[in-house]
């Protein structure tokens, strides 16, 4: 048996648990999902090939708490379950981590693709290079969003309710509300990001002006979060977040290779940019040498078209 | 014998606690990866650094031991050429340095216990460390060996402080971050904080020389290094996308626009 931790977003279950079925397919024909907070348990029942799911229910899991969910998480996988999948998201990689060393078996992090065997390619050195490696049966494995297509609905797989509460270290004593209450970058399907090219912080309104257009977030480079103080929750590359959308708009970014890093595994790229060598050019799928200030209110319009 | 004598040295006096931060060595973010006959060339690396989320850990770590008068051990697990490393950080205020010496590739279990055990030999406290490395990405450092400590782990922190018996950190959150409150023993991964790094100073530079680093082999941490689970098949370069089309003026936009519409379908 294999099981899979499920992601909530929200009050309901995140697409990449329906991803993460879809890899699961390829390993395994007796598929458990965990659903902590027994969030999306009803969903998670009606994907394709799922064989149970298991709704985890307790206190720890009014807020997270690594330590505490992997220990309930963990008492809910089937003594039957060899592999253990989870999404490569936040939580996902900390909670996988934690089961992967309360069990003593290996755990290898954001795989973009995994066949039976098991056989797992991941992006190193941020994507730089590309390993392939050879894991065990029992293994904990984390994938990468976005890279599986999601599996069929109308199954009606048994739900099982456990409660399940584990000792809390962490208290939260203050959030932070997001100065912006723009999509985060690491969620978005569009993604339109400044680098230094644009000027100034000032002018990142008239990304944002197309962003809303597209349902898109707005990223920037280091250059101009370092330099001009922008969130670093917004920074795309090495030391910001590598994302994967379907597509990615870079304006004004010349394409270091700390950015490339972050961002090359889009699906469609498309650059704008008034220097016809900037290196963002050997990336992009379609180049625009053109300045931001030509180029924005032109694409502004065509997009108004749509 | 040579053991029990560097343990007796991290013996704590008083209240003030040992304060561990884990450091990895890792090709610079700005060195060029190359391939060569299905593995990493590691020899082509031309510059070699502190993982840029370690420099974070680092001087939240260097904070933490003046709010707290704790001694700061510099832990790395890594070939000979890391022991610069910990040069580095003892330029910068580390007050231990802390070497357990292995030549190539170590699994996430392997790699585990040998901090785990070090820190427990060590009486770590707290454990600081970045929330992943830039040469494997994985992550799974931190949150590990909090489980095998026993310890707590908050991810993705900014910032740390100590007050009144207790740690508070700001860790991000997918709403914005939040405060949160938690006490020893524990492991704390930063992600970029804001903060960077202090940079050495001449006595600092010339301290560091001098500090003495103590090596670990696995086997004096009472830890056998097998043949890993975990094979590498093969390292590649990343694939390389067909070379896109490139068009002159802003006039052209509607070209693209009308090719992501139509042929890629994604907008």
């Amino acid at each position: 048996m294999l099981t899979i931790i499920a992601e909530s977003s929200g009050n309901t279950l995140h697409v990449v648990t329906s991803q993460l079925v879809t890899v699961a397919r390829k390993i395994d024909e007796d598929i458990q999902i965990i659903c902590p907070a027994g969030i999306g348990s009803e969903v998670a029942a009606t994907l394709s090939g799922v064989t149970r799911v298991t709704s985890l229910l307790g206190e720890s899991f009014n807020y997270f708490d690594g330590r505490a969910w992997a220990d309930s998480i963990n008492s809910a996988i089937s003594e039957k379950t060899t592999t253990i999948i989870a999404p490569a998201t936040p939580q996902g990689r900390e909670v996988a981590a934690m089961i992967a060393a309360k069990r003593k078996i290996p755990i290898i992090q954001d795989a973009i693709a995994l066949e039976s065997g098991i056989e797992v390619t991941r992006a190193i050195y941020s994507g730089k290079a590309i390993e392939r490696v050879s894991a065990p049966q029992e293994c904990v494995i984390t994938v990468r969003p976005n890279v599986y297509e999601s599996v069929a609905e109308g199954n009606s797989a048994p739900i099982n309710i456990v409660n399940f509460s584990s000792d809390v270290r962490i208290s939260i004593k203050e959030a932070i509300a997001k100065a912006s209450k723009r999509l985060d970058v690491s969620e978005a399907d569009i993604i339109i990001s400044g680098g230094r090219g644009m000027g100034s912080i000032d002018n990142f309104s008239e990304l944002e002006s197309i962003a809303d257009m597209l349902d898109a977030a707005v990223g920037a480079s280091r250059a101009v979060v370092d330099e001009w103080g922008m969130s670093h929750s917004m920074q795309v590359g090495q030391t910001g977040k590598t994302v994967t959308p379907s597509l990615y708009i870079a304006v004004g970014i010349s394409g270091a290779i700390q950015h490339l890093a972050g961002m090359r595994s889009s699906k469609y790229i498309v650059a704008i940019n008034k220097d016809p060598d900037a290196p963002i050019f050997n990336v992009a799928d379609y180049g625009i040498v053109s300045s931001w200030e030509e180029a924005l209110p032109v694409l502004r319009e065509e997009l108004s078209k749509l | 014998m040579g053991i029990f004598k560097d343990v007796f040295t991290f013996r704590k006096f008083g209240n003030n606690m040992n304060i561990v931060v884990l450091l990895k060595q890792v090709p610079d973010t700005t060195a060029k990866i190359s391939v060569s006959s299905g593995a990493v060339d590691q020899d082509s690396v031309t510059k070699w650094s502190m993982s840029p989320y370690d420099e974070y850990a680092l001087e939240a770590a260097l904070k933490l031991k003046n709010i707290t008068n704790g001694s700061l051990i510099a832990l790395t697990c890594g070939p000979a050429r890391s022991s610069k490393m910990l040069t580095d950080a003892a330029a910068v205020g580390a007050d231990n340095l802390i070497h357990i010496v292995h030549e190539g590739y170590l699994d996430s279990m392997q790699i585990q216990s040998l901090l785990t055990a070090a820190i427990v030999k060590l009486d770590g406290e707290v454990i600081l460390c970045g929330k992943q490395a830039a040469d494997t990405n994985s992550g799974s450092t931190g949150p590990g060996i909090s489980e095998l400590l026993e310890a707590g782990c908050v991810t993705h922190v900014t910032e740390v402080s100590f007050e009144d018996g207790e740690f508070s950190a700001v860790r991000l959150s997918s709403s914005g971050s939040e405060k949160v409150v938690i006490s020893s023993p524990c492991v704390f991964a930063f992600d970029k904080g804001l903060n960077e790094l202090r940079r050495p100073n001449v006595r600092g530079i010339m301290m560091a020389k001098k500090k003495e680093i103590i090596s670990f082999s696995p086997e004096d941490l009472g830890i056998s290094i097998s043949d890993s689970k975990v094979q590498i098949i093969s390292h590649a370069p990343p694939a390389e996308k067909a070379p896109g089309k490139k068009y002159e003026g802003a006039s052209s936009i509607q070209t693209v626009i009308a090719k992501l519409r139509d042929e890629a379908n994604v907008i």
